[in-house]
């Protein structure tokens, strides 16, 4: 099938190409910073995972978000998303690519990778990170390829795929379950000392996952012979909908303990990320966009009359879509490390080759993308016509 | 072709002898100082043991800065801490700092007169649960058998999960190369300690209890400059100094809600016993 992939139109090789200029920069950036030291980066003693460890963080989500198209599916036989959910599937490698990448380019000694896995560490939820995004990785490429396989011979898909595809549907949550665990389990930091992290996590993943893959999906339609389908596109708006208020809600919750317990430290990253802390306030301009992005997106997917229509779904999956990505892929990592353990702030921002080296990463999971993308595409259509 | 056992073992040993000679060579041009590896960890005759080390940091015995300083630099000299300008880039084993910020949240709006401003020591509390050891997911960071939470230098990742979870801030990574040069050409380690191996970029570190001096039976160096400032000892062996201290004065630890059990404990009183 992966012939599919190389034949195209001239649009998707110039496409191809501009995504191979980018990792190409961004390689550059990455071996300046293998050099020098992620001393290149903004990050500090004090504020010790940044950009890169956000943008993991946001990206398991959205490689969780494929479970959303996958079990109603599977389990519910909900037919309408027999055309979209190869692109789940699809999206969710490319997501947990870009998650290991970005953990790799986080590293400090990256020739020791290995080391986890030389000596592996039950008591770290790292260990067990790396556990279940490679498990959930290597579920996803047997599945989706199988599936695909099967589909473009006219075949249903072989008996063994289906157990696959149920121990898939748990695994989906857990790797966002521990990844939260990365953060609710650590003594100190009580912003993230929180027993609701991984909630927060899963419903922020399942309302801005969906929300790319309407984007993508719109995208699709336009470009190619292929149509999802709108009632598939119109549940998943209904899923971004049902997920953001839950995700807000959350956050309202995390907001009502902190401030009306008033216990200082309890309050104080909040503070600093939404009001600025001690004359600090750096990130709070990026907090109230997020914070306004989700608002109108809420207003916008709430009023079924505006929902239906796609113009205005698109324009609201692009709000959710920016509202978490800020959320999570960067006020909660850095609010986590603000204020110090001494109670002090030391502010952080990414570097120009922090943000070129993360570039590079998403324009690899891009092309990843594609590729898939291309292949499942070229075979629906091969199939269809 | 096919090469007999003699022809074979001749290769063989040249190639043995050239790569070990070249690698002795290389070695001897380097004259780096210590190898981690060559360190004495383990106690040999004559070295100090404990069930469980710990200290009491007493401020009283601290008359001025001076005092402190040479405390610092006692420690920072003999580990090779590299000195970066950047703040954000420090390394430091020990350190002080003010009272609100080594006791967070015991802080009060009417404080002892002094106290506020005092330069509290910290240092790594070596706790009895640590959450750095617990979260390290290649075990790089460990505990001891007496109570020592060590850093293995060469097995490190450089994730900084443990940074993450350490509420005590009490470790640093390598953000640049220790082993390189500020831009004025200075080297980041002021004068190399040929004794202590030298750290690379991209790991963590922080102090260690002065293992390597606990092995040769010398106290931390930190403890032989403090004047009795800083007293260290067996935690479990009632009848050490530490616990003599612990039984008589009132100390406290810093953040000990959180349940980690630090091994260093602070007297606060300034003027009561001198």
């Amino acid at each position: 099938m992966f012939e599919k992939a190389l034949t195209g139109s001239k649009r998707y090789w110039i496409w191809i190409f501009v995504l191979l200029a980018v990792i190409g920069a961004g390689f550059l950036a990455y071996l300046k910073q293998y050099e020098y030291g992620l001393g290149l980066t903004g990050m500090s003693r004090d504020v010790s995972w940044g950009f890169y460890i956000g943008q993991f963080t946001f990206m398991v989500g959205i490689a969780a978000s494929g479970v959303m198209l996958v079990l109603p599916y599977y389990l519910h036989h909900y037919k309408k998303f027999g055309r979209l959910v190869i692109l789940g599937e699809f999206l969710a490698i490319s997501a947990v690519i870009m998650c290991m990448l970005f953990i790799f380019v986080d590293l400090g000694q990256p020739k020791r990778v290995m080391n986890v896995m030389l000596h592996p560490t039950l008591n770290s939820v790292m260990f067990w990170d790396m556990v279940v995004l490679m498990g959930y990785l290597a579920l996803n490429v047997i599945i989706g390829w199988t599936v695909l396989g099967s589909e473009r011979k006219g075949t249903p898909p072989p008996g063994w795929v289906k157990p696959l595809i149920y121990l898939s549907i748990a695994w989906a949550p857990s790797i966002h379950t521990v990844t939260a665990f990365l953060y609710a389990g650590l003594p100190g930091r009580h912003f993230w000392l929180s027993a609701i992290m991984a909630a927060r996590f899963l419903s922020s993943a399942f309302a801005s996952g969906p929300a790319l893959l309407i984007i993508l999906a719109l995208i699709i339609r336009k470009l190619t012979k292929f149509d999802p389908g709108k009632e598939a596109i119109q549940s998943l708006g209904k899923i971004v909908t049902y997920f953001m208020l839950t995700s807000v809600f959350f956050l309202g919750l995390e907001f009502f303990t902190a401030f009306y317990s008033n216990i200082p430290s309890h309050m104080a990253s909040f503070k600093y990320l939404y009001a600025g802390l001690d004359g600090h306030n750096q990130l709070v301009p990026l907090m109230w966009i997020s914070t306004i992005l989700a608002v109108a997106s809420i207003v916008l997917l709430i009023n079924p009359k505006f929902r239906e229509n796609e113009k205005i779904l698109a324009l609201a999956s692009v709000a959710v879509f920016l509202s978490l990505w800020i959320d999570k892929g960067f006020g909660l990592v850095i609010g986590g490390f603000i204020p110090n353990m001494f109670e002090g702030v030391t502010e952080y921002w990414p570097t120009q080759p922090e943000m070129m080296i993360s570039m590079g990463v998403w324009a690899i999971g891009l092309l990843v993308l594609t590729v898939l993308y291309k292949i499942a595409i070229s075979v629906k259509e091969e199939v269809e016509l | 072709m096919s090469i007999d056992r003699r022809v074979f073992l001749k290769i063989a040993g040249i190639t043995t002898a050239l790569g070990l000679g070249g690698s002795t060579l290389i070695n001897g041009l380097k004259k780096r100082g210590l190898e981690a590896s060559e360190l004495p960890f383990a106690a040999k005759q004559g070295g100090l043991t404990a069930k469980r080390w710990g200290m009491v940091v007493d401020m009283s015995r601290f008359r001025n800065e001076h005092d402190i300083q040479r405390v610092i630099d006692a420690c920072h000299n003999i580990h090779n801490v590299p000195f970066f300008k950047n703040p954000k880039h420090e390394v430091k084993w020990i350190w002080t700092d003010t009272f609100n910020h080594t006791f967070p949240g015991m802080e009060s709006e009417f404080m002892q007169e002094g106290l506020e401003e005092m330069p509290f020591l910290m240092l790594c509390n070596h706790c009895l649960h640590p959450a750095c050891v617990r979260v390290c997911p290649t075990q790089a960071t460990f505990k001891r058998k007496d109570g020592i939470v060590m850093m293995d230098m060469h097995r490190c990742i450089g994730c900084r999960f443990c940074m993450a979870a350490c509420p005590f801030g009490a470790r640093s990574f390598n953000w640049r190369d220790p082993r390189g040069k500020d831009e004025n050409g200075r080297p980041f380690i002021r004068k190399l300690n040929p004794e202590y191996p030298t750290r690379m970029k991209g790991v963590v570190e922080k102090c260690t209890f002065c293992t390597e001096r606990l092995a040769k039976g010398l106290q931390p160096a930190c403890a032989e400059e403090s004047n009795g400032g800083l007293v260290f000892g067996d935690l479990e062996d009632p009848g050490s100094e530490l616990r003599e201290i612990l039984r008589t004065r009132y100390t406290v630890r810093r953040k000990q809600e959180l349940g980690t059990q630090p091994s260093v404990y602070y007297v606060i009183g300034g003027n009561d016993n001198v």
